[in-house]
């Protein structure tokens, strides 16, 4: 009896999260134009385009690391401290040289990268909640870029800096390089063995140890490459900004916005289930807000209270609509599991 | 898995015996540790055991012992309070800004914030509980809205200056206190609320928001409406980051800042108290304890140079060691006393919480 | 020489905290039979399969695969010689492909790239192998019917080319005709030379598929037997008979059976379905039924934990709402859950804080009283431990149910339901259990006692009834036999075993 209500198959609607992102972020965009419109003002100038497609740049590399931590079941919370150590390492040693740029990128991401592998090995090896472990290691950070720099730092080398201004068409340089950098790790997901165990480690990690996968690998492999990806968007700052500053990714509150943009986009935060591109749509959808927000003029500290309230709703819309994670293929596969742990006998 | 086969004794343990034992819990360890350190910061400024120094000395660090109580409320029903910054500083804020210099008006604008904040708490309690919003998140989201508006009130920049009558609260205090000399008001608010604190945990409440951190469903089939205690836990915590406001006004100003760090400065001491961050363990006075500790640990590294800029880092490695010191033991002793132990045992996922 | 053996299993102990489940069995398995494992609860069964799963390492004895000794210590070692196993519980991915689970942990590459093409193109095989080709190994197991993740759970299994497949209870939640389906896959690989060792409670399965069988009691081996020479009432048996010995504590003197206290009228919920029931004061009513099969279900029903949403509850003739525990609990029902230490403890919490659980969440003003009242329920439960303070997870098994009933009995109930009471205590402990239902019932307590040990219920119930896919099969009078019970539980119908 109970068998036939586990037949029936989820409902279609849900199979394709993704969609219903990009559908949310078009009605968003709708919605946009039209208040930029009531307001007098076109939503579609190249200039607010540009605006909006930078401020995706950012956030977006930041989402990438944060979409693979949470799909391995885990949360990186040190990434605004891995922005700003990014960026005014990379300033420092550049020192408006150009010759220095190489040497300016590679230590910023040397160090977000090593700073990264920290997180995974407390996660995956000592065994640390992702949560409390990625914000400890942030606060050491943010203890050291305290205490060693007071203000902006350092400037950019006169490439990275054209970089960060050049564009193709109305499409920022930066932004296509975020897009090739999702569509790489996109790839690493589908076609890699360790991009199929970050989902089955998030997915359910007794089945994935039961498969003879060494669990901690993809965890440590994901929050080394959020560490990457976090140091890249420090990059991404010193390009525009020209400097680097100790408090620049605490100011961008990427921690939060990203973790909101990974859910948005249909990510669980359990883990096991999301996808780069869902989170590109929650990324989207963040910055057309903030981007209809700016061509409104809101007060830049009323945006925050804005995305405070859309970060809970989204999150709470999430949690209510999202179907249970876990099938059960037996009915009793839940007293069974709980049962197997704790009855002395091993016998269900 | 120890059988024991005694007889049961209907009598609790002598408080001596509970004591001696406790040193052996990091929840009672954290005394130890205290008085170490207090004995270290007392060579190294021997002023400071003077009681009237000693007394000025605790009402500095009463806002933090108050915040880490009102987050031991949260954490121990297994949540998290992230946004206990971000009310401190709109609490300062409103303060600063509603009573000026006008006397009369601390009151009302007292009982104000006492209702403002029960109303964050509740915010926070339902989102968490009822709309099933992970608790840091809705805690952060909270905590970007208020500062937002906290923001926005003041330009940024501090403003507001209270009354000298509503500043003394956080500042002055009772002179020519017989032994003591000087007893700081704070030190009065401090006591009083931890006492209160106490009380309500050995109360039927108390004692149930713990069961519902350590295990919410069998504390929900006990008859417990789990939601509404963890929002109470909730409202306490702004109420704790309420009455820290109220001291900080004292002796910090105006600012829309001056809350930064408070919720991790809690979140440690909460930790080095040996409260399981999952909710279900620890004590209250331990947490407490481990505030002090935590403010004398960085009056000694001033002493020795270090700078205060270094206090999140310190903070962030008590963390780590005081959660993976004991993980680390534990795991290599499950493994080599039960060989028994299934190798496919499900092992607690990445994201989940293990309890020191 | 061909080996007549593919496994030959001897002396396998096993013990879990100094508790045996498994001594000294063997076990052979020919080629390409099918092998049927059949016991009790309890019997032994699933810790053997998991033993050879290389879930469990065993204490001692040897097990020989195709000749040579083995010894696993992780569930990927067993696969790659050659047993693979399809556990009862999950042991997919939900929101993985079919293919994806199949190759988990193994992908197929090329150029140092997974090929989805190449695991589709293997999935497929394994279907064609297996005669199934609904399956689209591209969807995500989420999405299969509860038969068609058993075919991807046995593909798995097949994909790493086994010589022996264990399959542990793998109807449980099917459908007559996906029952038709596995009996297919099962012939064919047969037919490859693989055996099946095919663990089963339905005498029907078993006759139908098994070449030999052997049968488990208590963790020791009873039997092996060509099938042809059994009868299933033969064999159930071999599987029971046990003399009820003095375990079971007789009826307490003064115990009358008065009004009835609960009354279900076709109760249902999305669990289960047309329950009607009634318990009566100083009675013990039994229930039976098969894993799976809606007890847990009822219970939690009457307990608002998982409230009935069709038909009606009445206490003391009075129609109820129950939505919630603490409605159930202020209405006087006990709800003492058949996982102790997942859903009925505060396992950091000591023993006194355990014990006032129920009566702080419902009648707060009370708790301080009761906590006289619970010193004085462990010196009458006799209760071992040290004091009011000792945290309860250091308490034994026995010991804890204990203040599990002081908890539940501080709040004075009338109705008492039992899930499993005596599930992983010691048999000294359960005899006092017993005693104190028992004297509960005495009391004037209306009890209802779910239990998965045959014995227990015939032991101690007044009635017996037995659910069966989630609805009420049977209901059978005192001194019924285990056969009886397990005849109803499992659907042979009692003229069927007569023949």
């Amino acid at each position: 009896m109970r068998a036939s209500t586990a037949l029936g198959s989820a409902p279609r609607i849900f199979s394709s999260t993704t969609t219903i992102v990009y559908l949310v972020f078009f009605v968003v965009l709708l919605l946009s134009t039209v208040i930029a419109a009531s307001a007098g003002r076109s939503f579609f100038t190249q200039g607010n385009i540009s605006v909006l497609l930078t401020s995706t740049t950012v956030l977006g590399f930041v989402s990438i690391g944060q979409t693979l931590v949470i799909l391995v079941g885990s949360l990186d919370l040190s990434v605004p401290f891995l922005v700003s150590i990014a960026s005014v390492l990379s300033a420092g040693v550049m020192a408006g040289q150009s010759a220095n740029m190489a040497s300016g990128i590679a230590t910023a991401l040397i160090t977000t990268t090593l700073i990264g592998l920290v997180n995974g090995l407390l996660v995956g090896f000592v065994k640390i909640n992702g949560f409390i472990a990625t914000l400890s290691v942030g606060l050491i950070v943010s203890g050291y870029l305290f205490s060693n720099y007071r203000g902006s730092t350092g400037k950019a080398a006169p490439a990275l800096a054209s970089l960060g201004e050049a564009s193709i068409g109305f499409v920022p340089v930066m932004t296509i390089i975020m897009f090739l950098c999702l569509v790489a790790t996109v790839a690493l997901l589908a076609k890699t063995r360790v991009g199929l165990h970050i989902y089955a480690v998030g997915g359910d990690p007794a089945v994935a140890r039961m498969s003879g996968i060494h669990n901690a690998v993809p965890i440590i492999v994901t929050h080394s490459l959020s560490g990457l990806f976090a140091g890249i968007a420090g990059l991404v700052i010193v390009a525009r900004l020209g400097v680097g500053s100790p408090g620049v990714g605490e100011q961008g509150g990427y921690d939060l916005l990203s973790i909101a943009a990974v859910v948005l986009g249909g990510a669980v935060l359990a883990g096991g289930r999301g996808s780069l591109w869902g989170s590109l749509g929650g990324i989207l959808i963040f910055a057309t807000l903030d981007s209809v927000m700016g061509i409104m003029q809101l007060n830049p500290y009323l945006k925050d209270v804005v995305r405070g309230l859309i970060i809970i709703m989204a999150v709470a819309v999430y949690a209510r609509s999202s179907i249970p994670r876990t099938t059960f293929r037996f009915p009793v596969a839940s007293e069974g599991r709980r049962a197997s742990v704790s009855t002395a006998r091993g016998e269900l | 898995m120890t059988t024991s086969i005694s007889r049961y004794n209907t009598a609790p343990l002598p408080m001596r015996v509970r004591v001696l034992r406790s040193f052996a819990t990091p929840g009672g360890a954290i005394y130890l540790l205290l008085a170490a350190l207090l004995i270290a910061l007392i060579l190294y400024n021997p002023g400071l055991a003077a009681p009237d120094q000693l007394m000025r000395f605790i009402g500095r660090t009463a806002p933090v012992a108050i915040v880490a109580a009102g987050q031991y409320f949260v954490i121990v029903s297994g949540e998290l309070d992230l946004s206990m910054a971000a009310v401190i500083a709109a609490q300062v804020v409103l303060a600063g800004n509603l009573i000026g210099q006008n006397a009369a008006r601390i009151l009302p604008v007292v009982l104000l914030m006492i209702g403002l904040g029960a109303a964050v708490g509740l915010v926070n309690g339902v989102i968490t509980t009822l709309l099933k919003v992970p608790s840091f998140i809705a805690t952060l989201g909270t905590s970007l809205a208020i500062s937002g508006l906290t923001f926005y009130a003041t330009g940024g920049a501090p403003s507001g200056n209270p009354v000298n009558s509503f500043r003394a609260i956080g500042r002055d205090g009772f002179e020519n206190v017989p032994i003591l000399g000087f007893l700081p008001y704070s030190v009065v608010v401090l006591m009083a609320l931890v006492v209160l604190a106490a009380w309500l945990m050995r109360k039927p409440f108390g004692r149930t928001l713990i069961a519902a951190g350590d295990n919410p469903v069998a504390t929900s089939l006990s008859g417990a409406s789990v939601w509404w205690l963890r929002t109470r836990a909730f409202i306490l915590s702004s109420l704790a980051s309420t009455v820290a406001a109220v001291l900080l006004v004292g002796y910090a100003g105006v600012s829309p800042v001056v809350g930064d760090g408070y919720d991790f400065a809690a979140i440690t001491a909460v930790v080095l108290g040996g409260v399981a961050l999952s909710g279900g363990r620890g004590w209250l006075m331990s947490a407490v304890a481990a505030a002090f500790a935590l403010e004398v640990l960085f009056s000694l590294l001033s002493f020795v140079g270090v700078a205060s800029t270094w206090r999140p880092a310190v903070q962030g490695a008590i963390i780590l060691v005081a959660l993976g010191a004991p993980l680390i033991r534990w795991r290599r002793r499950a493994f080599s006393a039960s060989p028994g132990i299934p190798v496919a045992s499900p092992a607690p996922s990445p994201g989940e919480e293990v309890s020191a | 020489m061909k080996l007549v053996f593919a496994l030959q299993a001897r002396g396998i102990s096993k013990s879990f905290f100094g508790y045996p489940a498994l001594s000294n069995v063997d076990l052979d398995i020919r080629r390409g039979e099918v092998h049927g494992l059949v016991g009790e609860n309890g019997a032994g069964k699933s810790t053997l399969m998991k033993i050879l799963a290389g879930v469990y390492a065993k204490d001692s004895g040897f097990v020989r695969l195709n000749g040579e000794e083995v010894d696993f210590s992780h569930p990927v070692q067993a696969y790659k010689a050659g047993i693979s196993t399809v556990f009862q519980e999950f042991n997919l991915i939900a929101e993985r492909t079919v293919a994806e689970n199949i190759f988990l942990g193994r992908e197929p590459r090329v150029h140092g790239f997974v090929s989805r093409r190449e695991m589709t193109r293997r999935t497929e095989a394994l279907f064609d192998t297996l005669g199934v080709d609904s399956i689209n190994p591209a969807v995500r197991v989420r999405q299969l019917s509860v038969a068609q993740q058993q075919i991807v759970e046995i593909a798995k299994a097949l994909s790493y080319e086994p010589r022996i497949i264990s399959m542990d209870e793998p109807t449980s939640a099917l459908a007559d005709h996906e029952v038709e389906l596995l009996y297919g896959i099962i012939s064919r690989l047969t037919a490859r030379g693989v055996s099946i060792l095919y663990v089963s409670h339905r005498m029907r399965e078993i006759f139908d598929l098994c070449d030999r069988i052997t049968v488990l009691k208590d963790g020791q081996l009873v039997a092996t037997h060509d099938a042809a020479e059994l009868t299933e009432q033969e064999l159930v048996r071999l599987m029971v008979g046990r003399s009820l010995s003095a375990l079971f504590p007789p009826v307490a003197p003064g115990t009358t059976v008065g009004e009835v206290a609960l009354e279900l009228e076709h109760a249902g919920n999305g669990l289960v379905d047309d329950v009607s029931l009634v318990l009566r004061r100083g009675e013990i009513v039994g229930m039976a039924g098969l894993q799976g099969s809606g007890r847990t279900e009822v219970l939690e029903g009457i307990s608002g934990a998982a409230p009935f949403t069709r038909g009606f509850l009445r206490l003391n003739g009075e129609r109820a709402l129950i939505r919630r525990p603490k409605q159930a609990i202020r209405k006087g029902i006990a709800h003492i859950t058949e996982d102790r230490k997942a859903t009925g403890l505060t396992l950091n919490q000591s023993v006194m804080d355990n014990a006032l659980a129920v009566i702080r969440s419902t009648q707060p003003s009370k708790a301080g009283k009761a906590r006289h009242r619970a010193n004085q329920l462990f010196l009458e439960l006799e209760l071992a431990a040290r004091g009011p303070d000792q945290e309860i997870k250091f308490l034994s098994g026995g010991n804890q149910q204990k203040v599990v009933l002081a908890k539940w009995l501080l709040a004075e109930p009338r109705i008492i339901l039992l899930d499993e009471p005596t599930r992983g205590i010691d048999v000294g402990a359960r005899h006092a259990l017993y005693s104190v239902i028992r004297s509960l019932a005495a009391a004037g307590h209306a009890i209802l006692m779910v239990s998965s040990e045959l014995p227990e219920v015939i032991g101690m119930a007044d009635r017996i009834l037995v659910m069966k896919d989630g609805r009420l099969a049977a209901e059978l009078p005192l001194g019924s036999s285990e056969e009886a019970i397990l005849q109803a539980a499992s659907g042979v119908s009692a003229s069927e075993v007569a023949a």
